[in-house]
């Protein structure tokens, strides 16, 4: 069996974020993991020592997304593999889907995609279920926990949470799923597992070596600025009445 | 220009958040079809052209029964080809995002997920959406040709006031799998069971570290069950076991955009507020007046939310004769 674990870098989520005057993002600290994809690494790690699965973990981006990459080298994925290429510089999720979905083609026999939930940065799933488009594969978003799973059958068996409740699917291999934070407790890396990693190549696949060119990714969207959130109006009132706070609510028409 | 809004619906009736895409796309185009899939959907239909469809391809069959990607992309995706709209609307719900993602990725389409603004600008979609947590905004157009897609938070876009003499054109439309052509087979639903859902909620009572353990938790159910609203709870209380995930509000968890928002025992970490910064009214109810909470609150209370939120209750049970 062989699991294919997708993540990206984000900016952390308690990091100080501006908007200069030209629409540009200015962010403090560097990046980190994407929270998301800590679950999703560990369940690829999970399947492996269950499944005595085969686990790449790949990313789609710049150098500065190797952190990832490392971090999941060293929890105990057996390879990683870094997409890059000049063309794919401004990527729409349909982009991103496009070359990730090549490169899980490039690696033959994957039988399993994990992403985590979405990616903070572009507070998006879209690339998820778009990859999972573009193999062909069946998507299982929003994860809470996989029952089963049946290599041999090429079975799997999970638990979604979505708006309307708790749904249990079952479905065929290959699949594409995407994790919630309810699924496990990520394992963090040990100091060997650090220094393997650091030791380890990771391979940057460019869009020739996907069989794509650049046409076939051109972006379908794109972002024109970033916006500061509109400033909120006027200080906090404070209250020690309930009954003066309840007329005021009422007041508001909120209720 | 014509206008798709996927209707989605719950148990026979569809979310207010589709209702607020029909809107939406009225404003956008000036022929708007709402597609309603599903089994047993006559009244769904009815709710469609009343919130503003001027048609409605209906798709009724078994297979569509509950919402699944396979089935119901290929329908989409094959309905957007038929017919060649030029923009795509549906709420930004787990199934929305997913089914525009699968119906773009096959017509190849431009897509903007999870938007709180949307206008046109000449003949091509341009959106704002929040990023990073909620912190900022990011402005965003589509730039190919061809059917443009996007997904609308909720509660981002007023609801049309419903017009039952409406009516229009029904057109059929059968599904695009067969059964034993779809992988997923849903064996069991365990619903949310008539509770109030976080991201459609106009109220929500909300509560964090300060509530204590989960038994801390009942003064907050009982205020929202007086207002008829949902029960939040931030990071602290959600991990720490006192309340299941499914209620928290914040970064990891459910972005949410009440009408009122009252924040018991939560200080107010930024990835919280970037759950419910957008709430209309924000009352922060906490033992330390300097949490950064009440820097986003309208209205504050510094005290024993154990204390403050029975008293609340009270008043509210009486002015609203509950």
């Amino acid at each position: 069996m062989h699991v294919a674990v997708i993540t990206n870098c984000t900016p952390d989520t308690a990091a100080d974020v501006a908007v200069d005057a030209g629409g540009n993002l200015k962010v403090d600290d560097k990046l980190v993991v994407n929270p998301w994809d800590e679950y999703a690494i560990t369940e690829a790690i999970l399947l492996k020592e269950a499944h005595n699965a085969q686990v790449s973990i790949l990313t789609l981006g710049g150098p500065e997304h190797e952190e990832a990459l490392k971090h999941g080298l060293a929890i105990g994925c057996d390879q990683a593999i870094r997409i890059w290429d000049d063309a794919l510089q401004g990527w729409d999720s349909l982009a991103f889907a496009k070359a990730v979905a090549a490169a899980i083609g490039k690696l033959g026999d994957v039988d399993l995609v994990l992403f985590g939930k979405e990616l903070p940065d572009i507070a998006s799933d879209a690339h998820i279920f778009q990859t999972a488009r573009k193999l062909g594969w069946t998507p299982l978003g929003f994860v809470a926990k996989i029952e089963a799973l049946d290599p041999a059958a090429g079975t799997i068996r999970v638990k979604r949470q979505v708006e309307s409740g708790t749904e249990t699917v079952t479905s065929r291999l290959p699949a594409v799923i995407s994790v919630l934070k309810d699924i496990n407790e990520p394992k963090y890396p040990t100091f060997i597992g650090i220094r393997k990693a650091a030791k380890a190549s990771m391979p940057v696949w460019s869009l020739a070596d996907l069989g794509l060119d650049a046409a076939a990714v051109a972006p379908k969207a794109k972002r024109l600025a970033y916006q500061d959130l509109p400033k909120r109006e006027g200080a906090v009132e404070m209250i020690d009445d309930p009954a003066l706070l309840v007329d005021k609510l009422l007041e508001e028409k909120v209720i | 220009m014509s206008v798709f809004v996927w209707i989605e619906v719950h148990d026979g009736q569809p979310i207010p958040a589709s209702f607020e895409a029909l809107g939406l796309a009225r404003q956008l185009g000036d022929r708007v079809t709402g597609l309603v899939f599903g089994q047993g959907i006559d009244d769904a239909v009815k709710a469609a052209f009343a919130h503003g469809a001027d048609a409605v391809i209906k798709a009724d069959d078994a297979s569509l029964a509950r919402y699944r990607f396979e089935p119901y992309v290929a329908l989409l995706a094959g309905l957007v080809q038929e017919h060649n709209p030029a923009i795509v609307l549906a709420a930004a719900t787990t199934s929305g995002r997913e089914l525009l993602a699968g119906a773009a990725a096959d017509v190849e389409g431009g897509l903007l997920t999870d938007v709180t603004e949307l206008s046109l600008d000449g003949d091509k979609l341009k959106a704002v959406r929040p990023v990073l947590g909620g912190k900022v905004l990011s402005v965003e157009t589509v730039t190919a040709g061809g059917p443009q897609f996007a997904t609308l938070r909720s509660r981002a876009f007023p609801q049309p006031e419903p017009d039952a003499s409406r009516s229009g054109d029904v057109i059929d439309a059968a599904p695009a799998l067969a059964e034993d052509a779809i992988a997923a087979k849903v064996e069991s639903i365990e619903s949310a069971g008539g509770q109030i859902s976080l991201t459609d909620a106009t109220i929500i009572v909300a509560g964090g570290r300060g509530v204590g353990g989960p038994e801390g938790f009942a003064p907050i159910k009982e205020l929202a069950e007086t207002l008829g609203g949902a029960v939040g709870a931030s990071r602290a209380a959600v991990d720490a076991g006192w309340i299941p995930y499914e209620h928290q509000v914040g970064q990891t968890g459910k972005v949410v955009s009440p009408d009122l928002y009252i924040a018991a025992g939560i200080s107010g970490a930024i990835q919280h507020q970037a759950g419910m910064r957008t709430a209309k009214v924000i009352v922060a109810i906490n033992k330390d007046a300097d949490a950064p909470i009440f820097k986003l609150a309208r209205y504050g209370m510094a005290g024993d939310l154990f204390d403050i939120l029975p008293r609340l209750n009270e008043e509210f049970r009486k002015k609203l004769n509950k």
